[in-house]
């Protein structure tokens, strides 16, 4: 059978299911996010924090009912993935909570909105939401083909939720970014969820199209150039993601969009034309919008020179307070509790949050974190590697690498590498949609990965074999 | 698909391999310069995050405190006991102007974050108690430093004294004086208050002991009878001089005025009795101007590192100055200039049989418990003038005090020994003169334990009135005789 020449990378057949191994990884991802809580009360207010045995046991509880539904529904599936987002979960949790201790952002939001309230409750209510969805999303998509389907239903739903925030009435305009709406209290952010959903247009789509897309062009000066009309899609999402920065302020979101098709299209396509038409479009549309919209123009000024407005506007105060936030912490950190990342102010703990690991754990820990997040990602690709059918691989490669171009376009900003976009890290930034979301792209990649790895029914029986046995029971 | 997976796959690599170089080339290369930077206020939030130490005076008696203020980025506060009496030693630590003199040069030690008190910060870390700042021991005197702030009043002027044997620095107070606390914090009317201060007219936040340079006058004279005996210009102190009267200043027509009667052929011990202008004019051509650079330096002038720790301003004698200039130099005047404490050492010299001890301020430097970390050892500097030459110049001293211009010094049963000047200075010499005084006292055993100069800038009285020895000599007394109270 073609099974094993499918599955180069991770053998299928007679694969073990890797749950114990699974199980492990997460009994350590529940207490190093114990420990550092208790580090952090102890730095902080010389104690234990309060409830560090029953928030450590509900924690345990919710990791354990991820697990055991992994263990039921997706048997075979990758057993890093879960423990991984269980411990950045964790982590982002305390960091919060880290951050809600401080005086100085609690003065300042009471300075500015007359109350103070915690984030870090809300943040541990909507992880327990996103691992409810996590298993809601296992339960229920026994088989990710079925995604297949709503391929154009999902392009309906991705506008939708794309344009949402730019409504009157329903989109709230926080810090200058419309990418939020607010409904009855609660504020969504649209942008993450449209990310998981516009994957499976792109993904279904595509897979109709490569054909099309690789085959139909002319060759010229050793490019392959797609013919007009097998144009139009790629403009169409160029257009679209730059109407999203103009309309929105969003940068990253339009960015993530854009740089998740292009993957896609050459994964489908196989074609580097497609690549070097995005970079090309990419680079012509960010220097339009650049040079016209002040908002990016701004990010772009505090990124080229962090600390030349720092006395005069303040516009670059947050990039320059990330920046020496990190320098700040050196090769070890100055440890939990003990820095002074809440400077940086109102976004410390959304935009920001990976300064306060930046200046706590150091280089050490921020290299930590970033190779758990490579690992996420390497998992992922790996996970589109193995996937047999074409769907699986492209949904598979471009939810990981619009996680990586996530990764990469947030700590990237807050380090000064790029300019900054405004995105939250997955998993540590307080922020509700931004959990659910991202619990909902480890499940399915978790999906994908089971199917994966799941091996091929055993053949029927021969009746041939039958026949050459010797020894019979008797 | 899989060959552009792969690609893709080696694309998500570089991303994170570019996150990885970035975080090391801000948190290990930049991470010195990026923490270190003016915008980065951790740096004034570790300075008072933590209790700062001590800055504790003979007797250990704290004159400097710490207290909590709520609701700002700087935990703690810097207050001060008596501010405006020891504001010349301990110079201030404000959250939002910066710190100035012991405090800043001991800023390591105070904030606990210095070098040597790593192994104290280690073992807190594991008793988990709190960091602390360790302590400044200097060698100053309460009674002393209380006696001269109290003597000088309103005036403008400053004091320095010295322990001769030693060299530990007993009383440094410069007036009109500040209070560092109404500064120490970061609020609008600390704000208000350094402002004020800033462009005072009287100049508060200068430490004149230290930092202002005044032509020394006649005390000066004693440098000039040092070098004189020094070099063999004279011998026998009460020898008559070939000083004639008037006195013509070599090399032009203008006479050396004397305001006092006697002076001419008048021998060295008279004349610093009375204070004869001619005759160390004349001493001083005698010597010559590389003898009498020579013989200052030894003292202590021309030299810009004179450190106690603070580093105390240059005192002058010019290197290069004509034959007039140097006869007029050797009465202090023309362009000669010394700090209080340089007029102090002087004395200290003399005072101590001709060794000038280094003159310092910081006993010890202890950890937060108390234990030493640094214990100063007095050494000495130089060697002015030898014993002999020493205790001629302190019999005219004591002469001086006895039956001359510095009779209002004298303290029953003590042998003081002293010099008054009267600096003019300004265009013409139009403005009022500062008054000098200079002495030590002696035990019986021979020994001096105390030397103090004083220079008055007193604009409030009279311009006749204003001689060494009628305003600054009860300023000495009164400190000498609380250090003397003090010994018991």
């Amino acid at each position: 059978m073609s099974v094993v020449t499918n599955t180069t990378t991770i053998g299928a057949i007679e694969a073990p299911s890797r749950r114990n191994t699974e199980l492990l990884l997460l009994a350590f991802a529940v207490v190093i996010p114990i420990f550092a809580y208790a580090n952090v009360g102890l730095s902080i207010h010389g104690e234990l924090p309060p409830g560090t045995l029953l928030y450590g046991l509900g924690f345990a509880v919710l990791a354990g009912i991820g697990h055991l539904v992994v263990r039921r529904y997706a048997k075979y599936a990758d057993p890093l993935l879960l423990p991984i987002a269980t411990l950045l979960n964790g982590l982002g949790v305390v960091l919060i909570w880290r951050l809600d201790q401080s005086e100085r952002l609690q003065n300042l939001a009471k300075r500015s909105f007359g109350t103070f309230s915690e984030s870090a409750p809300r943040q541990m209510m909507y992880t327990g939401l996103a691992l409810a969805l996590f298993a809601v999303v296992l339960l229920v998509l026994k088989d990710h083909r079925v995604l297949q389907r709503f391929t154009y239903i999902s392009m309906a739903g991705a506008l939708v939720l794309l344009i949402l925030p730019v409504i009157p009435g329903l989109g709230a305009d926080v810090f200058g970014a419309k990418i939020w709406i607010s409904v009855g209290g609660f504020s969504i952010q649209p942008g993450e969820f449209a990310k998981i959903v516009i994957a499976i247009f792109f993904a279904g789509y595509l897979m109709v199209k490569r054909d099309a897309l690789a085959l139909a062009s002319r060759r010229f000066m050793g490019l392959y150039l797609p013919r007009g009309r097998d144009l139009g899609p790629i403009l169409m999402i160029w257009a679209m993601s730059l109407l999203v920065l103009v309309f929105e302020n969003d940068l990253g979101t339009s960015l993530l969009f854009f740089g998740m098709f292009v993957i896609m299209l050459y994964v489908a396509t196989e074609r580097t034309s497609w690549i070097v038409i995005g970079l090309l479009m990419s680079v012509g549309g960010a220097t339009v919008v650049g040079a016209t919209a002040s908002h990016v123009k701004a990010r772009v000024t505090a990124w080229l020179d962090p600390f030349a407005c720092y006395s005069t506007s303040g516009a670059c105060e947050q990039v320059g307070q990330s920046i020496m936030s990190f320098g700040s912490g050196g090769v070890l950190g100055t440890g939990w509790g003990q820095g002074n990342s809440d400077l940086i102010g109102f976004a410390a703990n959304s935009d920001f949050i990976f300064s306060t690991v930046g200046e706590e754990l150091g280089l050490t820990g921020v290299m930590a974190f970033l190779l758990l997040y490579g690992l996420i990602i390497e998992r992922g690709v790996r996970t589109a590697l193995a996937a047999r059918d074409p769907f699986g691989k492209l949904f598979a490669i471009g939810l990981s690498g619009a996680f990586a171009l996530q990764i990469f376009v947030v700590a990237g900003g807050v380090m000064g590498l790029i300019p900054l976009t405004g995105m939250t890290m997955p998993f540590l930034a307080s922020g509700g949609s931004s959990v659910l979301a991202n619990w909902v792209l480890i499940a399915i990649l978790i999906r994908i990965s089971d199917t994966a790895r799941r091996p091929a029914p055993a053949p029927a029986p021969s009746p041939d074999s039958e026949m050459t046995q010797v020894v019979r029971p008797s | 698909m899989n060959k552009p997976l792969r690609r893709i796959s080696l694309f998500c690599g570089l991303l994170v391999l570019a996150l990885l170089i970035r975080t090391n080339w801000l948190q290990y290369v930049q991470a010195e310069e990026l923490s270190t930077r003016k915008e980065n206020r951790r740096v004034q939030i570790a300075q008072y995050g933590t209790e700062r130490g001590n800055i504790i005076v003979q007797g250990g008696q704290p004159v400097t405190g710490s207290a909590v203020t709520a609701g700002s980025d700087y935990k703690f506060k810097r207050t001060y006991v008596d501010g405006p009496l020891w504001a010349p030693v301990t110079g201030y630590a404000s959250q939002a102007f910066g710190s100035t003199q012991l405090e800043s040069l001991e800023d390591g030690i105070l904030t606990g974050n210095d070098d040597r008190l790593f192994f104290d910060r280690t073992i807190g870390m594991f008793t988990g108690e709190k960091k602390r700042g360790g302590n400044v021991i200097t060698t100053l005197n309460p009674a002393a430093q209380k006696a001269a702030f109290d003597q000088l009043g309103t005036k403008k002027g400053a004091v320095a004294a010295i322990d001769p044997r030693t060299g530990a620095i007993l009383a440094l107070v410069s007036t009109p004086s500040y209070d560092p606390s109404t500064f120490a914090g970061n609020s609008k009317a600390d704000e208000k208050a350094w402002v004020e201060l800033k462009d005072s007219e009287d100049k508060k936040l200068v430490n004149r002991a230290l930092r202002e340079t005044y032509p020394p006058g006649s005390t000066f004279k004693v440098v000039t009878a040092a070098a004189a005996l020094e070099n063999g210009v004279v011998s026998d102190i009460n020898a008559p001089t070939d000083t004639p009267e008037p006195y013509i200043l070599p090399g032009t027509k203008t006479p050396m005025v004397n305001h006092a009667a006697g002076c001419e052929k008048a021998s060295l011990n008279d004349a610093l009795k009375v204070s004869c202008n001619s005759v160390f004019a004349n001493l001083g051509d005698k010597v010559g101007r590389d003898k009498m650079v020579e013989t200052a330096q030894k003292f202590g002038f021309n030299n810009d590192k004179i450190d106690t720790p603070v580093r105390a301003f240059a005192s002058v004698y010019d290197k290069t100055m004509g034959r007039d200039g140097n006869a007029q130099s050797s009465i202090g005047q023309f362009n000669t200039a010394a700090t209080p404490l340089q007029m102090a050492m002087v004395t200290a010299a003399i005072a101590n049989d001709g060794k000038l001890m280094k003159p310092y301020m910081v006993d010890q430097l202890t950890a937060p418990g108390l234990d030493t970390i640094e214990k100063h050892e007095p050494s000495e500097m130089s060697k002015p003038l030898s014993a002999a030459n020493a205790q001629k110049v302190q019999q005219m001293m004591v002469n001086v005090v006895e039956k001359g211009t510095g009779t209002k010094a004298q303290i029953s049963g003590v042998k003081v020994g002293g010099k008054t000047g009267t600096a003019q200075h300004g265009e013409k010499n139009a403005k009022r003169p500062y008054a000098w005084f200079i002495s030590y006292a002696e035990l019986p055993d021979g020994s001096s334990p105390v030397a103090v100069a004083v220079v008055i800038e007193d604009s409030a009285a009279d311009r006749e009135d204003i001689s060494g020895g009628g305003l600054a000599a009860p300023v000495a007394k009164a400190v000498m005789e609380a250090v003397l109270k003090n010994k018991g």
